[in-house]
């Protein structure tokens, strides 16, 4: 195994940048989309709620892999070209913003109902009213859920090895079909992908402890 | 237009539908384990046995926090060195498990901690054992409060057997790209039928989880 | 304080599961597979799936169909007698070999080539089929061989795990390679542009270009890509029966009617060449 990490570490670390910035990327994409949509789906508009009911029912019932390889292989076809990692982000990132939608609803739900008509009442618009009261305080709430959706992320980066995303799990998967080194390889792949997951859900329980 | 008439042939899609009715059997078999392993595993760790409790939930914890696949290639690829050696659907079944089992222990042992402490202590004072106080104070209460975690967690499980098609899972993924492959004017047809089909799987389970929830809660 | 005991905990416990995975590394090997077999009346066989002409998962009957497929059958029956069964594990480049080593399957024949590197790891048969390493490119691409690929900027698809994505850093360094899981995916993403060029050995990419008319293959053959039955090492009865089989299969003409059952049709293809 010290064999295989003095040979392979460039390629493996190379991967492990791509896992992050692939991750970090989609964290803030799916963060605006979602809220974005969370929005939509409380609006007091019917057309707007459909809207954003229909998004986020879409995309959290199809598998990421099939998201993914869609925007792979079909998109270059009509669109535009667009290589196996960007592809990748973009499918993340839509199919996390489902995930972070409901996520933020339910905190914005959880801010008590008098608040909104209170703000309302001293002359806020709507718009402020959301700014300035309701979003901050359901963001607070919803911080390790968000969490726990940003380590799921990281996990679920290891799809862009289906499109050639050069992440880690790519990387992984080429270094074992290499060397035939199969379990070594894919056990310090798991390592990598625990050094970044691991502290944070450690943090994260931590957080809602102190939170709770 | 063509290609989706002829795409969606008769024999094209019966192709499809044996890779959905894996989907679907991998996804209850695993749903059925993954409930039963983990609400076990969720309560050693709240029990807080010692170290027996902080080992499980070290392993726990590990495997939550690993890709699936890294646990699918462990399992099919690790596994028979120390004697088990399931074939494909056997393997994508204990994958699964492994996998979901440790989401679900987490779910339950936040959904346990999120029951008032005080009400454990109300019951052991009425003269409950601890068990008792778990099973029937605890217990029903948390598991009415992490019935959405567990039916979102039991959809992504449907979901993630899409996965095992890299280590060629026969499944509704897989069929599809069999299909594509040998006719690449079918992808967008593929895809469409892709999305359609997981839609309704998982589209139901949740209709259903709603269902149970309001008819027997 | 019981920070750092927990810590400690858990690194014995990590090393305790590295040692048990890689001490029963060896174990699968000990077995006499040729002594199984015999006894089960069936041989394992680890098979292309989704390669045309050599192993390609019918869409109506959900069976194997190829080449490979039907040279395995002749192969066991050689060995095993006519009642002899032939399982088939659908494999992939990436998964074919940890599957052998694992013992899940008791031998490869999935478009594999006999290479040194791989020759540390697993033990080959003689080559059961020449093929040799060339492009799939579309109709009227500028690409007309290897060195066209050689500049910065173009990509060339391949298989992960597929001896061929070795060769193009060999013959072709500048250019970038992609590699997918299979061979369905790297056709479907050489559609979709994802490519300049599909690279993999002239069998496959014949087989692919008779199912897909806009694409053509060009180049000729930059390598010699033959092809062997993988098996675990340690297991010299079983390769020396394997040997014995494919012999067999060719003195008595099969191996000749399955070149032409298969490449007969094939475009491009010069069957005659190839007969033994």
């Amino acid at each position: 195994m010290a064999h295989l990490i003095a040979t392979q570490w460039q390629p493996l670390l190379m991967g492990l940048w791509n896992t992050i910035l692939c991750s970090i990327i989609a964290l803030i994409g799916s963060m605006i989309i979602g809220t974005l949509f969370a929005l939509l789906e409380i609006s007091q508009t019917r057309i707007l709620r459909v809207i954003g009911k229909v998004y986020v029912e879409v995309f959290r019932n199809i598998p990421l892999l099939v998201i993914t390889m869609a925007f792979f292989l079909i998109i270059p076809m009509y669109i535009a070209k667009i290589n196996g990692f960007t592809a990748g982000t973009i499918g993340l990132t839509l199919y996390t913003s489902a995930f972070i939608a409901e996520t933020v609803r339910a905190g914005i739900n959880s801010v008590e109902g008098g608040q909104l008509e209170g703000a309302l009442s001293n002359g806020m618009t709507y718009h402020q009213a959301m700014r300035y009261i309701i979003l901050p305080q359901a963001f607070r709430v919803v911080i390790p859920p968000l969490g726990n959706q940003f380590i799921n992320l990281v996990k679920n980066s290891s799809v862009l090895a289906f499109v050639a995303g050069f992440d880690l799990m790519y990387q992984g998967n080429l270094i074992a079909n290499d060397t035939l080194q199969t379990i070594p390889t894919y056990f310090i792949v798991g390592i990598m992908y625990l050094i970044i997951t691991l502290p944070l859900s450690y943090y994260m329980r931590h957080l809602e402890k102190k939170l709770a | 237009m063509q290609n989706f008439i002829d795409a969606y042939s008769w024999i094209n899609v019966r192709f499809l539908l044996q890779g959905l009715w894996i989907t679907i059997v991998i996804s209850v078999a695993s749903i059925v384990i993954s409930f039963i392993v983990g609400t076990l595993l969720g309560i050693i760790r709240y029990a807080k046995i010692k170290y027996f409790s902080a080992i499980v939930g070290f392993i726990i914890d590990i495997i939550r926090n690993l890709p699936l696949l890294l646990i699918i290639f462990f399992t099919y690829f690790g596994l028979p060195n120390i004697g088990i050696k399931p074939e494909i659907i056997p393997a994508a079944i204990m994958a699964m498990s492994i996998f979901e089992s440790a989401m679900v222990a987490e779910i339950v042992r936040s959904g346990i901690n999120s029951i008032d402490k005080g009400q454990t202590e109300g019951a052991l004072a009425n003269g409950l054992t601890r068990w008792q106080a778990l099973r029937i104070i605890v217990l029903p209460q948390a598991i009415k409060n992490m019935t959405p975690a567990l039916v979102s967690q039991f959809i992504s499980l449907v979901k993630d057997t899409s996965l095992a098609t890299i280590i060629v899972l026969p499944e509704l993924m897989y069929h599809a790209q069999i299909i594509y492959g040998q006719n690449t004017n079918y992808i967008i047809p593929m895809f469409v039928a892709l999305a359609v089909l997981y839609f309704i799987v998982c589209y139901s389970l949740s209709l259903l989880a709603d269902y149970l929830h309001r008819h027997l809660a | 304080m019981k920070r750092l005991w927990h810590l400690l905990g858990l690194g014995t416990l990590l090393a305790a599961m590295l040692l048990t995975l890689s001490a029963c590394g060896q174990s699968v090997a000990k077995q006499d597979v040729l002594a199984r077999d015999e006894q089960s009346k069936q041989i394992t066989w680890g098979g292309k799936s989704d390669t045309r002409l050599f192993g390609l998962e019918n869409i109506r009957t959900g069976k194997l169909e190829g080449f490979e497929i039907d040279l395995a059958k002749a192969m066991t029956k050689k060995i095993l007698g006519p009642n002899g069964k032939c399982v088939f594990v659908p494999v992939t480049s990436g998964t074919r070999v940890p599957l052998l080593k694992n013992g899940n399957i008791d031998a490869i024949m999935a478009t594999m080539t006999i290479t040194p590197e791989r020759e540390k790891q697993v033990d080959f048969t003689h080559s059961y089929f020449d093929a040799g390493q060339s492009l799939l490119v579309k109709k009227g691409s500028p690409i007309k061989n290897i060195h066209d690929l050689n500049r910065p900027g173009k990509v060339v698809l391949g298989v992960s795990g597929s001896n061929s994505v070795k060769n193009v850093a060999k013959h072709a360094p500048k250019a970038r390679v992609l590699q997918l899981s299979d061979y369905a995916q790297a056709m479907t993403a050489l559609k979709s542009k994802q490519g300049d060029a599909l690279t993999t050995d002239n069998g496959i990419l014949y087989g692919m270009a008779a199912e897909n008319p806009g694409y053509e293959v060009v180049g000729g053959n930059f390598t010699k890509e033959p092809y062997g039955i993988a098996v675990n090492k340690n297991q010299e009865r079983f390769r020396n029966k394997l040997n014995w089989a494919l012999r067999e299969v060719e003195r008595d003409g099969t191996y000749n009617r399955l070149l032409l059952k298969w490449f007969g049709n094939v475009k491009g293809f010069n069957y005659q060449e190839m007969k033994r």
